[in-house]
């Protein structure tokens, strides 16, 4: 979809230019549009008030210091979440098992950080805490990417699958491994705060934000501008295209699963390093199918993905506090999200008939 | 005491094994009727979840565990439809739309619940023996009865027909879209029931995101049971009994964390797909829209 989406794109005529600047905007503000209009409409239907829900979800996230700090805070886990999801989706493969790899990694890092601690520079702590988390994610997703290579089974599954074990194992490796005998609530060990990263200038956001929109732009750069990234989108566009290419499709798929969820574990890292400093068992932010819809508003890519998730986290802070000062639910954004993903693909769908139509 | 003990424990095993496995099965012969017509349905978790959601309001206001069942099957099914106008009227991304829509009924299955049932909490009766025998027997009376339709019946071969050639089922005459409609509503239906039992009969009461991922279970159980109903029976006899073991070991007094227990069911599927990995079959149209004309 993607690679020949572009190609389409770049292929058009240039008497059409205008137009079709005007069509990729519609592509995007219109699902956005329809789902929060949906959306009212169920808070309508709830008795609530929809306007002074999205008002407080705008004013919270975006237009209060502390609120926009959050806002910037959040949106590093999102980004390497959603630099994950570009390798993968770029080359056609359903990595959906993002959660369990971002915990494990979470855990990951909760246990090694404090242990380190006195032994290694802090710089060198947070490098080595960041490299064996997105290993420890890696691993994790080598069984789907191996079923998927040499079988042919489907990924989304077992990469589900693979995600409710992960979580349960972070629960379980807090529980008995990594409990911090001081705590009455099971939770591990807390990095100090002057270990971890560091924040920028005096405001609350750490520097894990820079990372993550560094690794976000060298993602795009990789799967746009190098023979690898093209590689990958050849397997995704037509697998068998690929295969009769002379391209390895299966090792090509194992290396994409791997980076996709060394990515995605990179992202818990950086949580608890910039962030919480610790994890508490039973603490699952539920990131990773929540980024879907943004990857593919963003049409895989990354540049627009760093725009999509800034408005996304201002959604998930404001809606955080909505949640105490208007009285409707967190779960309430995920009826947008699932909305906007329903009517994106609506959306691609006309898009696709009007193509068609001038094109033929 | 010893022998109490042990009695005790199997019955508790194989009595939750029952409850555990109901569900699945339902969900997983829904699935299958879905893979067999083309459609990958990833919503099944989603549609479980209304039915469940339906299926208990419905039983709590009328008092009925029947008209539960009916109305988590109808709740299903309903979600069901918003899968069948856009990905086989119109041919969107099965995927996408799947996410969508189990991401969507979490959370307004969790919104509902919100506002109607957070400050009280209410809980249903136990369901009455009798009623729970006959819905135990009426699903296992589905497995016969699907058997027989796959292989005797020509709404079975035009279902088989719909997902390995949909052309050719086109050209014969039948509706490739109309047969995968029905393919998926019916999953719909299948899945809510089972939804509604997992709610009504098995917690006696409506958690937010209580199926707890076991629709992609009943997809699993589809996929390894290569359209055969009788192997969908035995894998969620099988995942059922990992299920179980939670409360079972807790009352045979083995003192782990829940979270290990709660991995076997999910560690039993992986270990079989990579034990069973190369006898996994899906039709080969699994996953496309059907366009008239279109290769």
């Amino acid at each position: 979809m993607t690679a020949e989406a572009q190609i389409a794109q770049r292929g058009a005529p240039g008497s059409d230019a205008g137009r079709e600047i005007v069509a990729s905007i519609l592509r995007v503000a219109v699902p956005i549009l329809l789902a929060l209009i949906v959306g009212g409409f169920i808070l309508l239907i709830l008795g609530k008030d929809p306007l002074a829900y999205y008002g407080y979800v705008v004013k919270r996230g975006l237009l209060t210091w502390g609120g926009l700090q959050e806002t910037f805070t959040r949106m590093s886990p999102l980004l390497l979440i959603a630099a994950g999801m570009i390798v993968a989706f770029r080359a056609g493969i359903w990595n959906l098992g993002g959660d369990g790899q971002f915990l494990l990694a979470a855990v990951i890092t909760a246990a090694l950080g404090p242990a380190l601690v006195g032994l290694l520079p802090k710089a060198l702590i947070l490098m080595a805490c960041m490299i064996v988390s997105a290993l420890v994610a890696a691993a994790w997703a080598i069984i789907p990417a191996v079923l998927k290579a040499r079988y042919g089974i489907n990924e989304i599954i077992t990469s589900l699958m693979m995600s409710f074990l992960g979580i349960s194992l972070a629960n379980v490796l807090i529980k008995l491994f990594f409990w911090d005998p001081g705590t009455t609530v099971p939770q591990s060990r807390t990095l100090p705060v002057e270990d971890r990263l560091p924040r920028i200038f005096d405001t609350t956001i750490h520097s894990g934000v820079l990372i993550a929109l560094a690794v976000v732009v060298l993602v795009h750069l990789m799967m746009t501008r190098t023979a690898f990234g093209l590689k990958l989108q050849v397997v995704g566009a037509n697998p068998a295209a690929a295969i009769h290419a002379g391209l390895n499709v299966g090792r090509l798929t194992i290396a994409t699963f791997t980076l996709s969820a060394a990515l995605i574990g990179l992202g818990g890292s950086v949580e608890i390093l910039g962030v919480f400093g610790t994890v508490r068992a039973d603490w699952n932010p539920a990131f990773g199918l929540l980024v879907v819809p943004l990857v593919f508003l963003a049409r895989f890519n990354g540049y627009a993905v760093i725009g999509f998730t800034l408005f996304f986290s201002a959604l998930m802070i404001g809606g955080d506090s909505a949640a105490r000062r208007v009285g409707v639910p967190q779960h309430f954004v995920l009826v947008l999200v699932a909305l906007l993903l329903i009517f994106l693909a609506v959306v691609e769908y006309l898009d696709h008939q009007r193509r068609k139509r001038i094109g033929a | 005491m010893d022998l109490l003990l042990t009695q005790t424990f199997i019955l508790s095993l194989l009595f939750g094994a029952m409850k555990a496995g109901l569900p699945l099965l339902l969900a997983g012969l829904g699935e299958q009727i879905s893979e067999k017509s083309g459609v990958l349905n990833i919503g099944i978790e989603g549609m479980m979840l209304f039915g469940a959601y339906a299926g208990f309001v419905a039983a709590y206001y009328s008092g009925s565990f029947w008209l539960g069942f009916l109305f988590g099957g109808i709740g299903g099914a309903l979600v069901a439809s918003i899968v069948v106008l856009l990905c086989i009227r119109f041919g969107l991304n099965q995927i996408v739309i799947g996410i969508g829509v189990t991401l969507g009924m979490e959370g307004l299955t969790a919104l509902l619940h919100y506002f109607q049932f957070s400050k009280t909490y209410p809980r249903l009766d136990v369901i009455p023996a009798i009623s729970h025998h006959l819905i135990v027997y009426l699903s296992l009376a589905l497995v016969v009865a699907l058997t027989w339709l796959f292989r005797a019946t020509y709404v079975g071969l035009n279902l088989e027909a719909a997902g390995n050639q949909p052309a050719a089922l086109d050209a014969a005459g039948v509706s490739v879209i109309r047969t995968r409609a029905w393919a998926v509503l019916t999953t719909g239906f299948l899945a809510g029931v089972g939804g509604a039992y997992m709610a009504n009969v098995g917690a006696g009461l409506f958690v937010p995101f209580m199926t707890g991922g076991a629709g992609f279970i009943g997809i699993v159980l589809a996929m390894l049971a290569r359209g055969k109903p009788f192997w969908v029976l035995l894998g969620a006899a099988l995942f059922g009994c990992s299920l179980a073991m939670t409360t079972a070991l807790q009352v045979a007094g083995v003192n782990i964390p829940t979270d290990v227990v709660q991995m076997l069911p999910f560690a039993m599927v992986m270990l079989v797909l990579v034990v069973f990995a190369r006898h996994s079959v899906l039709p080969p149209a699994l996953g496309l829209p059907y366009v008239r004309g279109e290769r």
